[in-house]
């Protein structure tokens, strides 16, 4: 019931989203007839055109007909290409969503050992190191250490390509050692974002009371965290996720252009270079979409969390 | 009274004191808990009764370290490694805290953290530990155990919440059970019930128990002995009979003069209060610690008193007599 409100509330999101998403494309400055045609054509030529790309006819119709469209799983025709947006969506999801898939299950990794210990350990030496790497990390853009990534792997130590795409069809594995730097790039700010606050999680949860309880009962500092704190400290750790996994979309539009990836955030800066609108509101309103439905998940992950919020809303 | 030297003590502390970072806040207490007595821990917020407690416990936060000796059955808890500790807490030591909801994990079912001391210390699989737990929650009158297994705290108002917390306490039968004010987050109606269980429950299992509560009533309803504390020190022991009749320290005469009686005629309609405060923690002055809101105060009182007397004990240059 609860759940089904939610999801009514995730589809009403969405319909406004659309709905901006439309708005603020089509008030964007740069007409694309005039990008097409160049700076040389005459108003006569760029009325032509108009009519020809359907610019000429109302925003709302417009509007109604890429919704429309969208809801048949029809994406639209890109102005400038005049190929269909979908299939060129899907290939460059194929970069995309591993992209950001690893960079997170990296910055997984090796945020919740780290975290873990960091907190158990804040007082000694050991913990404090963990604690000053993450703080590096964070400041580390990660831009910058994707440059310093290929500096050290493919440029010195030839390991790894520097930068472009070999494609999941020719070759799975080739693909796969295109993907890992770029990955590892954007998952190292992310992971120590999120060692951080694993880290005061863990920090904030031992000294709860029913960690006390939990010790008063026989169980020793680890156990007490493992069956008490790690349950309890996960909920302010997915709050964060959530926002993270948000944070690594825009941070994989800058990998992208980084190591040359056919992805979808380049994608989405070739189309706004050539005013292509339809192309711009697809793909601006699938990023949209995506953080929409991660919100959606994490509140899903917080209810098998948090029996209160099971019992409140 | 008295403590005879035929009742066996389960736990004799001695020389312990409790360091918060630099600052001493509990100093050399002593004290003996004989086997099957209850006795009452008394003093205002600040005093030490919770430090002392924990200390014994060997649950003392982050920061703050014990020393001196607290031996139960010849064994220095204070002195036993992480692990020895644990097999005894749960088991043999039982404790229940102060705030019945935060004490108890709000993401985890009553009947899991019941039946949690039986796995550990008696190996029981999961269903016999639920099992156990539910009979554990009906003997603390807690109405639909079976249902309550599978609730979380939250679902529990605050009364079952700490008989929820008592069944755990006594789930494997403790020798000793150190109650840390257990009622003082209750209702008013609800602390009597709760007190009454705790009373039959003590009882029934020929537990030794040590009640801490800033309530002296109750510790004159459900005590044989009672320790007063007062700024980290142990100013006076005895049997409850005695101290509360004719109590030796000022502060604990204070203490019970401050009680509110229903026939008794407020002077100026106001409720009698210590002057001053308790200061805070290493504000104390030097020697005993009450001296700068006690009227008998004198320069002697600079160096602090030993505990004297055989039985009624009280650590005063002044004692009222």
């Amino acid at each position: 019931m609860q759940v089904l409100s939610r999801l009514a509330v995730l589809l009403l999101s969405l319909m406004v989203a659309s709905m901006a998403v439309f708005a603020v494309v089509n008030v964007l400055p740069g007409d694309p007839a005039a990008v097409i045609l160049g700076t040389s054509a005459s108003p006569q030529q760029i009325a032509d055109l108009h009519r020809q790309l359907g610019l000429d006819r109302p925003a709302w119709l417009r509007y109604l007909e890429w919704l429309g469209g969208l809801i048949r799983g029809d994406f639209g025709v890109s102005l400038i290409s005049k190929q269909p947006i979908l299939p060129e969506l899907q290939g460059r999801a194929l970069v995309s969503v591993p992209l950001a898939l690893f960079a997170m299950f990296l910055a997984l990794a090796v945020s919740i050992p780290l975290g873990i210990v960091a907190g158990v350990r804040y007082r000694s030496l050991s913990g404090s190191l963990i604690s000053a790497l993450s703080l590096g990390g964070i400041a580390i853009p990660a831009f910058w250490a994707g440059l310093l990534l290929v500096t050290i792997f493919a440029v010195q130590l030839h390991v790894l390509p520097a930068g472009s795409f070999v494609p999941w069809e020719e070759s799975p594995v080739g693909a796969l050692r295109s993907l890992l730097l770029p990955s590892i790039a954007l998952g190292l700010v992310q992971g120590a974002v999120l060692t951080r606050y694993i880290r005061s999680a863990v920090i904030e949860v031992q000294r709860e009371d029913y960690i006390r309880t939990a010790r008063s009962k026989g169980l020793t500092r680890g156990q007490a965290l493992r069956r008490h704190g790690l349950k309890n400290a996960a909920i302010p750790v997915v709050t964060i996720l959530g926002l993270q996994l948000t944070s690594l979309l825009v941070g994989a539009v800058v990998i992208e252009n980084v190591f040359y990836l056919p992805g979808l955030g380049r994608m989405l800066l070739d189309a706004v270079r050539n005013r292509d609108l339809i192309e711009i509101q697809d793909l601006i309103l699938l990023l949209t979409a995506t953080v929409l439905v991660i919100n959606f998940a994490t509140d899903l992950s917080y209810r098998l969390l948090d029996p209160r919020i099971r019992a409140s809303r | 009274m008295g403590v005879s030297a035929a009742t066996e003590a389960v736990v004799r502390v001695s020389d312990l004191s409790v360091r918060v970072g630099t600052v001493e806040a509990v100093h050399s207490v002593g004290f003996e808990l004989a086997a099957g007595r209850r006795t009452g821990l008394i003093g205002e917020s600040g005093s030490g009764k919770t430090l002392t407690a924990l200390a014994v416990m060997g649950l003392l936060p982050d920061g703050l370290s014990a020393r001196g000796r607290a031996v139960y059955r010849e064994q220095d808890l204070l002195a036993l490694s992480e692990g020895e500790l644990c097999r005894l807490r749960g088991d043999r030591l039982g404790m229940i805290f102060q705030e019945p909801l935060s004490a108890l994990n709000p993401v985890q079912k009553i009947g899991e953290q019941v039946a949690e001391p039986l796995r550990l210390h008696r190996g029981l699989g999961a269903r016999e530990s639920l099992a156990r737990a539910r009979e554990l929650l009906e003997r603390v009158q807690i109405p639909g155990a079976v249902e309550k297994l599978a609730q979380y705290p939250h679902q529990l108002s605050g009364g079952q919440r700490q008989r929820a917390m008592i069944a755990m306490a006594i789930s494997c039968s403790p020798e000793l059970l150190i109650a840390d004010e257990p009622t003082t987050a209750l209702d008013v109606t609800v602390q009597a019930e709760v007190l009454r269980l705790l009373d039959r429950l003590v009882d029934e299992e020929g537990a030794t128990l040590l009640l801490i509560t800033h309530d002296l009533p109750v510790v004159a309803g459900l005590c044989d002995r009672v320790l007063v504390m007062y700024g980290g020190h142990l100013i006076e022991e005895g049997a409850v009979g005695e101290v509360f009749d004719s109590p030796r320290h000022p502060y604990t005469l204070a203490l019970l003069e401050s009680i509110p009686s229903l026939d008794q005629e407020l002077p100026g309609g106001r409720f009698q209060a210590i002057p001053g405060a308790v200061p805070g923690l290493g504000q104390f002055p030097s020697g005993c610690p009450f001296r700068n809101r006690c009227p008998r105060a004198t320069e002697i009182c600079a160096t602090m008193p030993v505990l004297e007397g055989e039985g009624h004990r009280a650590a005063c240059w002044h004692p009222v007599s």
